[in-house]
Order: C-alpha cells, then structure tokens, then sequence
C-alpha cells in the first residue's frame, strides 16, 4: 500500500464529516429520526409503491421524509450560489452504474441501511448490529475494487 | 417545526457529503482502492461524522422527547443475521463499482449529473424489486 499525498483532503474530509455528523445529531434531537438515507428514501418509495399495504406510516413522517430527501437534492444548488461544485469523476460507465446502482438498492434495503444509518448513526449509537453491516459493505468495497483494479 | 428541522438536516447532510468529497465516485474509488494509491481522506469523513454523532446520540438517549416533541424513535433491534451480511456485502459491491452510496447519489442527481439520475433510477428499482422478491414475510 502507498499513500496518494496528491489526492489525500484532510480538511475537507473532516469538515464535510462533521457536517454531516451535526446533519444526524440535529435530525435525532429536534426530531427523534435517525438520518438514514436508505431508510428514508426505501420508506417513502414504499409508501409511494404500495399505500396502505401494511405500513405504519402516518402522513407527517412521509412529509418529513420528502422534506429530507428535498434538502439533499436542493444542497448542490445552494453550495453552487456560493462556489462551483468539486469536479466528480466516474469510475464506470453507464451499464456499471445501473448494476450498481440494482446492488446498492437491493443491498441497503436487505441489510436495513447504508453508509449513514449503519455508519453514522449505528456507529454513534455503539451498534453492534450497525458494525456488522459497516464491516461487511467496507469489506465487500475494498474487494470489489481490488478485482476491478488489479485483477480483471 | 418537524419540517423545517428535517428540510435543514437533509440541506445539512448535502453539504457535508459535497465538502467532505464523497459525491465524487473517484473519491470513494480512491479511497476503496487499498492495494493500490490510496487516499485516507474518506476515513476522516467517517470519523468526523461519528465523532460528532457520539455526542449527539449520548445527549438523544438521555431525553424522552425531541425539540419539535415527538419521541426519539432509535432502532431497537439487535438482530445478527444472513439478511444484514448479504446485505451489506451486496451494497458493497455496488458501492465499488459505481463509488455512489444512497446519500451522495441523490446529491449528483440534484445537481442533475446523468451517472447520478442514471444511479438513482437503479438504486430505486433495486429497492422496489427487494420489496417485492426478498422482503421478509
């Protein structure tokens, strides 16, 4: 292993984190909801899919869910008032996005979260469960890369 | 109250994801990359967000309520089975091909980038197609 010096953002890094650490601890104080993208995305698909099929869901949580997601897809543009948006590289093409996005979708909904329910938030809850998941999708990445980089 | 506080995380949440440099997938693929150079940077992310989140969630567990007064709804189950690895596995795996996780994804489709509307669209028939093949009955 070598470290990548050039690529390697400790400021940004940290700083985007703690955003995001005081974007959970804010939903979970003034709101008493864990901010999980899965979970809140995966809810109000659902929802949207099959209404009234068993889902105790009453109308202000799938408000507050859409709310959410809203602030989400809204944030490049309020971040573009102030300075243009970090340039994003793709590491696939459009058939490697769809079939990982199929993963993705499968997967979080399956393992009951993502990188923020079972990272941020099941990490600072002292979740054990949350760590297995954190474990095996860090795993699952750093193997998936490996192949794709250095062995195929 | 409980709408403004949600809008305002998930702003929060966006921003946070946009600085920190996960919403570019050669970030995370950098970052996933530990045979070849790598980039730490997405390590830092991590443990800011749960440095700050430890604070946060030891406060959460010690109130009844939230501030807009609805209960603190924390998960309460400590199930370790083949759902969760499998899960975590598959969504790994995705996470290593296309260097989106849900957060960011639906980020690089707010800005309106293709990879991330092309992203978002499997990510949300994957989840659909779960609940209709996998989900526990």
């Amino acid at each position: 292993m070598t470290l990548d010096w050039q690529a390697f953002t400790p400021w940004t890094a940290l700083a985007g984190g703690l955003l995001i650490g005081l974007s959970a601890v804010l939903l979970v104080l003034g709101a008493g909801r864990i901010a999980g993208i899965a979970g809140i995305v995966g809810g109000a698909l659902q929802a949207l899919l099959s209404p009234g099929a068993g889902l105790a869901s009453t109308i202000k949580a799938q408000a507050m869910r859409l709310v959410f997601i809203a602030g989400l897809l809204v944030s490049p543009w309020l971040w573009q008032l102030v300075a243009p948006l970090p340039a994003a590289e793709q590491v696939s093409g459009s058939l490697g996005l769809i079939v990982a996005g199929l993963l993705v979708g499968v997967g979080v909904r399956m393992g009951n979260g993502c990188t923020s329910g079972h990272g941020v938030c099941g990490l600072s809850r002292g979740s054990f469960r949350s760590l297995v998941n954190v474990v095996s999708f860090m795993g699952a990445g750093f193997v998936t890369v490996f192949v794709l980089r250095h062995v195929l | 109250m409980s709408l403004f506080i949600s809008a305002l995380s998930g702003l929060v949440f966006g921003l946070g994801l946009i600085l920190s440099g996960m919403a570019n997938p050669a970030k995370v693929s950098g970052f996933l990359d530990l045979a070849g150079a790598w980039d730490p940077s997405l390590a830092l992310v991590m443990g800011g967000a749960v440095g700050v989140g430890l604070i946060g969630f030891a406060l959460a567990k010690r109130r009844r309520s939230a501030w807009n007064g609805d209960a603190i709804d924390l998960p309460t189950s400590t199930v370790i089975d083949r759902r969760l690895l499998i899960g975590g596995l598959l969504f790994g795996a995705g996470w290593g091909i296309g260097g989106y996780c849900p957060g960011p994804a639906l980020v690089s489709a707010g800005s309106g980038s293709s990879a991330g509307l092309l992203f978002v669209g499997a990510m949300l028939a994957g989840m659909a197609l779960h609940d209709r093949l996998f989900a526990r009955r």
